[in-house]
């Protein structure tokens, strides 16, 4: 085992995704000569060069759009674009033909394409940097979203990403990046489907993907003090979802509380709750509640950030509201 | 499938291909339009009846490793690349055997082994994969060339500048055809663009561009064969401003109210089937007997096509959602 980062293990991903197939390259802004805006690719441009790390031009959806055309090529790009924020410049190219080209074909196209990029708040970059659009992706048939939470996951999620043959949406929260803690010195591959349980709860099932999951564990912690078993199952992959694990936890602890660092209405966690509602109403001890991020574009100052997103506090309380 | 070669110098057999060729697209259309009448080809159907010099001569440019990216008005460029006839008439019709299973419809033709990638109807939307398309290329050292064809209305979207700047910046091998004729739907150049002359633009990004006179076939296989070659030898991305005219509405909605009906008439005088027709009658290389056989076997391949279709079956429901990934596609 050795200590890293959640961004020293993306990076590793894709060094080790690039060393074994030479169809992989990089492309994105800030990718090479800074080294990143993240510094996830720092110090990539001198171990392969700058035609397999590519800094583009700010032109999001030319690159993106050169990402499924490269694809379609036969090669496997890994395309970073810096924020969520940016990614909705090159949404034209992400729904309209790399979630589409392999159906309006008939078949026929394949489009393994993945894209990288930052999502969420917490670091006070207001209201143009810090949104969490994950479930908009999520809304989109033919894309695979995927939204590492863990450092295993960070590492393990990429190479599989390379090896679908469609398109798939990696979301980092960027309040992970300096995560640490440990990965075994041969880390293998994890699914890219299926979400797990990162802790057992008899009374209440915390749902959470992403940067929330730690929020989930927190709050989990704290109501473990209280006498309240909470498991928190935590989604990994948005589409698709699989429902199954979060109705089987459910069904265990009768009571559930959705987190989303998105916002509440039409969000990601509307889609859970709704979910949990058609497989296990029946049984509900109480209705599907959720924490969601404040509707309000990401304030920048602290205490006004704070309190537009899903906190610890607010999980425990709204856990409380459920009767546990 | 046949997909026709590079263009070569043309001799006697070649000019009369290019004349076939055209009236393949027109008269295929044609008949699309019946059909379109008749309700067996619904949605959206747009002609390229006018421009099938631009179809015609930069296909007789690309080899059969070359790659196009088209546009939503593409049945020209499809028929012109060598897909089946039957399998663009059974795609128009919704039908199982057509090019894309009936998912994409006209403004969707695929065909992978062609390289074909369609049928783009998102404005510029597909100039982005043709530089993907020549990047792959670039990064595996083959000799290819992306054609990529767009409208005068593409260059007001960002995609196209875009695009522009990242082929001419890395130096890629599109072949970008610009087939301007002189209206983004309904609203002239005029009305949309500070700077009309498109060239100008590719000359900004530092590429190389032809205005091509869009209405003579063999000025624009020959623009395009001297493009392609320089392109495929290395010479990066190059841009042609292919200026043609279509001599119908813009889609089978349109009621055509802002042209005038003198200025459509001026530009059927230019009509590239007739120019070719005469020039090759002038030259003694073709005679009424001769283009009554061509206009025959194209009646014959169009009934096939349109029997073909009629035929075909439609894709179970049950299949709806095959296809949205890999997962269950390969039932």
């Amino acid at each position: 085992m050795s200590a890293c980062t959640y961004r020293e293990a993306v990076r590793e991903a894709i060094r080790q995704a690039m060393l074994a197939d030479e169809r992989v390259f990089c492309m994105g802004e800030d990718i090479g000569h800074y080294g990143g805006c993240y510094a996830v690719t720092m110090g990539l441009l001198e171990e392969f060069g700058s035609e397999r790390i590519r800094d583009t031009p700010l032109s999001e959806s030319a690159f993106v759009g050169a990402g499924i055309g490269a694809a379609l090529g036969g090669q496997r790009p890994i395309v970073e674009v810096m924020t969520v924020n940016f990614s909705l410049l090159a949404l034209d190219q992400i729904l309209n033909n790399a979630a589409t080209l392999r159906y309006m074909s008939g078949g026929q196209l394949s489009v393994p394409l993945v894209i990288r990029m930052a999502t969420g708040a917490g670091r006070q970059v207001a209201a143009q940097h810090s949104h969490s659009l994950e479930g908009w992706y999520a809304h989109i048939p033919g894309l695979r979203v995927l939204v590492p939470a863990t450092i295993e996951d960070a590492r393990g999620m990429l190479q599989p990403a390379l090896d679908d043959p469609d398109p798939v949406i990696i979301f980092e929260h960027a309040g992970l990046y300096n995560e640490k803690g440990d990965l075994p010195d041969d880390p293998k591959t994890v699914a890219i489907e299926g979400a797990v349980a990162r802790r057992e709860g008899q009374d209440v099932t915390l749902v959470a993907y992403g940067g929330t999951v730690r929020v989930a564990l927190g709050a989990a912690e704290e109501l473990a003090a209280a006498g309240v078993s909470a498991e928190v199952v935590d989604l990994r992959c948005l589409r698709p979802l699989d429902s199954a694990t979060v109705a089987a936890s459910v069904t265990k602890t009768h009571r559930v509380v959705v987190l989303d660092e998105g916002w509440r209405t039409g969000s990601f966690s509307a889609e859970v709750a709704s979910r949990v509602s058609e497989e296990c109403f029946y049984e509900l001890d109480a209705p599907p509640a959720r924490v969601c991020t404040a509707e309000v574009p990401m304030p920048y100052a602290k205490h006004l950030e704070d309190a537009a997103l899903p906190q610890v506090a607010d999980v425990v309380a709204a856990v409380h509201r459920l009767g546990s | 499938m046949s997909v026709p070669g590079p263009a070569g110098d043309l001799d006697v057999e070649g000019r009369r291909h290019l004349l076939v060729d055209m009236l393949r697209i027109r008269r295929f259309e044609e008949r699309c339009v019946e059909l379109y009448s008749a309700s067996e080809i619904r949605g959206f159907l747009h002609l390229s009846i006018g421009e099938e010099a631009c179809a015609v001569g930069v296909m007789r440019a690309l080899g059969p490793h070359d790659a196009i990216v088209s546009t939503y008005r593409e049945h020209g460029h499809a028929l012109a690349r060598g897909l089946s006839m039957r399998s663009i008439m059974a795609e128009l019709e919704g039908k199982v055997d057509g090019c894309s299973r009936g998912r994409g419809g006209s403004m969707h033709l695929f065909d992978v082994d062609a390289r074909f990638y369609g049928g783009n109807a998102i404005v510029a939307g597909g100039l982005p994969l043709a530089v993907g398309l020549a990047l792959a290329d670039h990064l595996t050292a083959r000799q290819q060339v992306t054609a990529c064809f767009f409208g005068d209305g593409a260059v007001a979207e960002g995609e196209f500048h875009e695009s522009m700047n990242l082929a001419a910046l890395w130096h890629l091998p599109v072949l970008f055809c610009c087939e301007n004729n002189l209206y983004a739907m309904g609203t002239s150049l005029s009305l949309t663009e500070s700077e009309t002359d498109l060239s100008l633009k590719a000359a900004a990004y530092r590429m190389p561009s032809w205005e091509v006179d869009g209405m003579d076939v063999l000025a624009v296989a020959d623009a395009a064969r001297e493009a392609a070659a320089s392109v495929r030898a290395g010479g990066g991305p190059h841009f042609l401003e292919l200026r043609t005219y279509r001599f119908r509405a813009h889609s089978m909605y349109d009621p055509d109210r802002y042209r005038d009906k003198s200025e459509i008439e001026a530009w059927r005088h230019r009509d590239p089937i007739t120019l070719l027709g005469d020039a090759l009658r002038a030259s003694g290389e073709l005679d009424d007997s001769a283009l009554e056989r061509i206009e025959r076997d194209i009646a014959g391949e169009i009934d096939d096509a349109v029997a073909f279709a009629a035929a075909s079956g439609i894709e179970p429901v049950e299949d709806l959602e095959r296809f949205v990934t890999t997962i269950g596609a390969e039932r």
